[in-house]
């Protein structure tokens, strides 16, 4: 399994790890429910290392990203970051990115681990295809991530740098050192707390890790693993790729909607627009159990005897006490409030559609 | 740190103990240990069995549920369901909390006492985490 910088830190604080699409990750330090709180309660620290990082520079680099995401860039101003969606040609999801414009001319794009390589290889062979004047380079390696979420962030953060993060808004970033070193200081997070996606070389991502943990003592910041990072995406409504998306789901069948721009030609539009003229069958929708009992990744779907679709994510949720989860089903069926069942083990059990997200911060 | 295996049951491989019931007629207690609570970390749902459920040993007679996974607990010997701990349903961290007492499982009627040979001491359970932890 590949290791991120971070690696012996988690074995010196008696991480679990697990395989996480090829890396070793640390998936709880203390419990998920400790970790989940306290990040909406204060502050946590994710190592985010694993994440891929692709440079897209030159004339054409808009060009090329017009051509291969689904949202308008066009717009996009210099430290602002937006949410995209890269789509094979029949239109399914190969990933769900964020785009970093760091100059005219000059992008980083954020990739999930898992299809990181696939991205770089269909965005370059597309920027090939079309002789687009601009460079990629995949600076995965070489840069380091951490995720710092939590109402106590800015005030943690603020302590080890001279930008001033009141002023930086949602989903913008800024180029400043973090405890001396150059970094990137986004704000945006996959927890649906306020907070930081911090980006530095992975030979001193170490170094602000130890700074930052020391920064948030005083504030109870912890380090927090991918249990606790799923529990609080989910409770946020967010997807996780490779599980609620794939290659063969469009944007059109989960709350991605609005990351499409349907003035725009990127490759996989003429299949959406062919999949919205004929009918969206399915949806991805939120559920809660109502029943006693817990739904899981793979678990049938039902309404009466009629089999609906899948759960793609479900779990305990630490906020709202109380099972809840995504659904891939048949959009026949997708109004909230709808009663459904979860097959789990071999008891039917009952379920509802509920509006997503399951929880938002109050501001 | 894993509290003490007390002194007082046997134990399975998988990390479930037996305890008699203390009523004879070869009934018995089944929980699982602190050990296997800690591996599981934060249980936040016990799918228990029906009264009266027929278990052999090894098969499945209860699911406990962490935020991340799903574990079957195992029958450590046949016989039949004869009492639930009802409490779990409404509060499962109490096999995180005290898993050698009120976060026992369920209580069994043993089908074949001599099973109990299968099973082992606290020592020998001890034993066998040492070399698993090794």
């Amino acid at each position: 399994m590949k290791k991120t910088p971070l690696y012996e830190k988690h074995i010196t604080l008696n991480a679990k790890i697990i395989d996480f699409g090829g890396w070793a990750m640390p998936v709880q330090y203390t419990n998920v429910i400790d970790e989940h709180r306290t990040t909406r309660g204060a502050a946590g620290l994710f190592d985010i290392c694993h994440m891929g990082e692709i440079e897209v520079k030159g004339p054409r680099a808009l060009d090329l990203l017009q051509l291969v995401l689904t949202r308008n860039l066009a717009d996009q101003t210099i430290g602002q970051v937006k949410l995209s969606a890269l789509l094979n040609k029949e239109g399914g999801i190969i990933d769900d990115l964020t785009v970093y414009k760091m100059d005219e001319n000059s992008y980083m794009l954020v990739t999930n681990a898992t299809p990181k390589d696939r991205d770089w290889q269909w965005i370059k062979s597309i920027q090939q295809d079309k002789h687009f004047d601009c460079t990629l380079e995949d600076i995965s390696d070489r840069t380091g991530k951490l995720d710092l979420q939590g109402p106590f962030s800015e005030e943690i953060l603020q302590q080890l740098t001279e930008a001033n993060l009141k002023t930086l808004r949602f989903y913008h970033f800024c180029e400043s050192p973090v405890a001396g070193f150059p970094a990137i200081i986004s704000r945006s997070g996959y927890t649906g707390e306020d907070g930081f996606e911090i980006y530095a070389a992975s030979n001193v991502i170490g170094e602000i890790w130890d700074k930052l943990m020391i920064a948030g003592a005083k504030s109870g910041l912890k380090p927090a693993g991918l249990g606790a990072r799923d529990t609080l995406r989910l409770e946020a409504g967010m997807m996780l790729n490779g599980q609620d998306l794939n290659e063969s789901i469009s944007p059109l069948e989960v709350p991605y909607g609005w990351i499409v721009d349907a003035q725009k030609e990127f490759i996989g539009s003429d299949a959406l627009k062919a999949k919205q003229n004929s009918g969206i069958k399915k949806k991805l929708v939120g559920l809660e159990m109502t029943g006693r009992g817990i739904a899981r990744h793979g678990y049938k779907v039902f309404h009466g005897e009629k089999e609906i679709g899948i759960v793609t994510s479900g779990t305990f949720s630490p906020t709202l006490n109380k099972a809840i989860g995504l659904a891939f089903i048949d959009i026949a069926f997708s109004v909230p409030d709808t009663e459904i069942a979860v097959a789990i083990r071999d008891t039917m059990t009952a379920a509802k559609i509920v509006k997503l997200p399951f929880y938002k911060r109050s501001k | 740190m894993s509290k003490q295996n007390p002194k007082d049951r046997l134990y399975s491989r998988d990390h479930e103990w037996i305890k008699d019931n203390g009523k004879g007629k070869g009934t018995v207690i089944v929980g699982i240990t602190d050990y296997a609570q800690e591996m599981l970390t934060d249980i936040v749902f016990v799918d228990l069995p029906e009264i009266g459920k027929k278990v052999v040993a090894h098969a499945t007679v209860a699911v406990v549920e962490s935020v991340k996974s799903v574990s079957d607990i195992y029958a450590p010997v046949s016989g039949e369901v004869i009492d639930v701990n009802t409490k779990l349903e409404e509060t499962p961290e109490l096999i995180n909390q005290d898993a050698f007492g009120e976060g026992w499982i369920v209580k069994m009627r043993l089908a074949d006492a001599g099973e109990r040979t299968m099973l082992l001491s606290a020592d020998d359970y001890d034993e066998m985490l040492k070399e698993e932890k090794s």
